[in-house]
């Protein structure tokens, strides 16, 4: 498959099986689609749908049972668990629903965190931090532990340390789901404002449709492993 | 990673659960400190028996006695007797040859012989040794009553405590006080008048009756053993100039009379006393190839060293057992560290940490501790050394003897000691470090 760099993620008879008793179960089965680069994309589905693993799929953390995933023109299925981690390191970064911020560190240094394992300079890494800080507009909270903040504001962090590494896919678990109405709104547009102001391909996980509708340009549907549903909004 | 950030993240997580941390490293530390305890007592041990051999003259001296046979009176039974020249008279040409060999400090020969001495009118049969001026600094007059002769030609006498007891109840009353030696010279016999004799002397000696005042200077409590092949052993000490001066009749000359009265005085044997140890063996080929048969305590030092290089592998196996079952608390400790960061670890992975940074990660956690424990192991193990030596010495100075050093820590063992201690944590690290390494990070950022 020669690269294009007109799709940050493609997947092609996508396939995961899990052991599960004496059988197994699959929790996504011969899935297959495109998302552009620079889209705002969200996959929806019920509880179980299958969502959370295509995720981890194209976040390189687990691998396909058969088919293939590409990202930016790159078999994901084929790298090797170095080549993964590297890929993880420069190429995409994760937002989850439960932050996971570490809560010994302060929140400059969880932002940081992601820039020393890329073995980036000390002088860098400082700008690069700030620079995320801002944008998620927590510079003044840089030295607080992530116990000391709000919600919202750990999961901005948890934004801020998704994008210090300058990704061209920012993929979110269920961003909102610990969060309140408001502050899950206010997460919400961030990421749009991402989207929109760096070009970063985003795909969010949700069971939000609503909220999803708002902000996302393309939706895809899970149901019990399966793409049921996969389009652009106009 | 690079290595700083690996350094700075393995330091505050070491902090974090600091109480355990502290006690594994403590662990390690008492571990490393039997070791280094166990080690300082074979290496000071070592040090204190190289030191009274060194100090005896032992190592640097050549014994040296004709190659002769029948059997040589006094060489020791396994003396060298290759036949590399032919055999050779150990008369005073050949003390002057041997002297003259680079690297030799003195010749000398043993004197030793039966006599009586005459002190407050009694009578008291002895035996008489001359010894060398350098056995001064051998070690054995180390702690003597009195002191040691004023030069090698004072007509002085240093007596062995048993010889001093008979002399007098009070031994040390004796220093100062004047005593009469009295013993058979040597003389040779006036020339031959008959025809054909034209060698000057005729053949054989004659004895002559001889006195000489002595004045005691010290009492020694111990046999010294200034040089070996007997020097040493006798009962009344004189300067080896002054024995040698008195030309006394000593046992081998009856041998030599028998075996060829025409022969001109010659030496039952000669201590050599070479520079610096190292050169004993240039100079013992040397004199063997003069015709001599040698014998050095070379081999003998081979054993020795043989004996504590045993003695402290045996130690050094004791001393490691408790770094052993220290190393178990690293294990416990970074196992259970897994378990506690099993999400962080995950996290970690999922912003792109490789299983190698995870694995570099524990290890230098593990490194981080063993060199910390070895640090203060090594300490308290300098410490536990120094405790023995401490108290060793105060049963000593009760008991009246110098005090030793029997434990020693030298620089190497420091080195090795922290270096063991880091590379057993390492070790104790492998499989901690291969478990994180493996954790899927989905199931790790599922962990609660």
């Amino acid at each position: 498959m020669p690269a294009d760099d007109r799709i940050a993620i493609r997947a092609e008879k996508l396939t995961r099986e899990y052991p599960m008793g004496d059988g197994q179960v699959r929790a996504v089965e011969d899935v297959s689609f495109e998302i552009p680069a620079g889209e705002f994309a969200a996959l929806l589905g019920s509880s179980g749908s299958g969502k959370s693993t295509l995720l981890n799929l194209m976040a390189g953390l687990d691998r396909p049972t058969s088919g293939a995933i590409y990202a930016l023109g790159r078999n994901l299925a084929e790298m090797s668990s170095q080549e993964l981690a590297a890929y993880r390191s420069r190429t995409v970064g994760m937002v989850f629903q439960a932050f996971n911020l570490l809560p010994r560190m302060t929140l400059e240094e969880n932002i940081e965190l992601p820039l020393r394992l890329a073995e980036m300079d000390r002088a860098e890494r400082a700008r690069r931090v700030s620079e995320a800080a801002e944008r998620v507009r927590l510079s003044a909270r840089l030295t607080h532990r992530p116990t000391e903040l709000s919600g919202g504001e750990q999961q901005r962090a948890a934004v801020a340390r998704a994008l210090v590494n300058r990704p061209a896919i920012l993929l979110a678990d269920e961003p909102t789901g610990n969060l309140d109405s408001a502050t899950g709104d206010e997460i919400m547009r961030l990421l749009s404002e991402i989207n929109s102001a760096l070009g970063t391909t985003i795909v969010l996980v949700t069971h939000e449709r609503e909220r999803a509708l708002q902000h996302a340009r393309r939706m895809l549907y899970l149901r019990d492993g399966r793409l049921v549903s996969n389009g652009a909004r106009p | 990673m690079k290595n700083r950030d690996m350094i700075e993240l393995a330091a505050r997580n070491l902090r974090q659960a600091l109480l355990r941390n502290f006690l594994t490293t403590i662990g390690i530390a008492v571990g490393v400190a039997s070791l280094v305890a166990m080690l300082s007592l074979g290496a000071g041990l070592q040090g204190l028996a190289s030191q009274k051999l060194s100090q005896s003259g032992l190592f640097n001296a050549i014994f040296v006695a004709p190659r002769v046979p029948p059997p040589r009176f006094g060489a020791p039974p396994n003396a060298d007797v290759s036949p590399a020249a032919p055999p050779r008279s150990l008369d005073d040409d050949a003390r002057l040859a041997i002297e003259r060999l680079p690297g030799v400090a003195e010749v000398y020969p043993e004197i030793r012989f039966a006599t009586e001495i005459h002190f407050a009118d009694g009578i008291y049969a002895t035996v008489v040794a001359g010894i060398p001026n350098s056995a001064r600094s051998d070690g054995a007059f180390d702690g003597m009553t009195g002191t040691f002769f004023s030069s090698p030609d004072a007509d002085e006498a240093i007596l062995q405590i048993s010889l001093a007891r008979q002399l007098s109840t009070q031994p040390r009353s004796l220093l100062g006080q004047q005593i009469v030696l009295r013993y058979a010279e040597r003389q040779p016999l006036p020339a031959d008048p008959a025809p054909g004799n034209s060698a000057g002397g005729s053949p054989g000696f004659s004895l002559e009756p001889r006195e000489q005042k002595l004045r005691i200077v010290g009492i020694v409590e111990t046999e010294p053993a200034g040089g070996f092949g007997g020097i040493g052993r006798g009962r009344l000490l004189i300067p080896l100039g002054v024995a040698e001066k008195l030309g006394a009749a000593q046992a081998a000359d009856l041998r030599d009379l028998l075996r060829d009265p025409s022969a001109p005085h010659r030496y039952a044997n000669l201590t050599v006393r070479v520079e610096r140890t190292s050169r004993v063996r240039s100079v013992e080929d040397s004199i063997k190839q003069m015709g001599f048969a040698t014998y050095s305590l070379l081999d003998a030092t081979r054993d020795l060293r043989l004996v504590f290089a045993v003695f402290d592998l045996l130690l050094g196996i004791f001393g490691s057992l408790a770094l052993v079952v220290a190393s178990l608390g690293i294990v416990n400790t970074l196992v259970m560290a897994i378990l506690e960061r099993r999400r962080e670890i995950g996290v970690f992975k999922a912003l792109g940490a490789a299983d190698r940074d995870i694995r570099r990660l524990f290890f230098a956690e593990a490194g981080t501790m063993g060199l910390l424990g070895g640090v203060f192991g090594v300490l308290l193990g300098w410490l536990i050394g120094r405790g023995i030596n401490f108290g060793t010495n105060i049963y000593l100075a009760r008991r009246a003897l110098p005090a030793v050093t029997i434990s020693l820590v030298p620089i190497w063992m420091v080195i090795s000691a922290i270096a063991f201690s880091v590379g057993v944590s390492l070790l104790a690290g492998m499989y901690p470090a291969a478990r994180a390494a493996q954790l899927d990070p989905i199931e790790a950022l599922r962990y609660e």
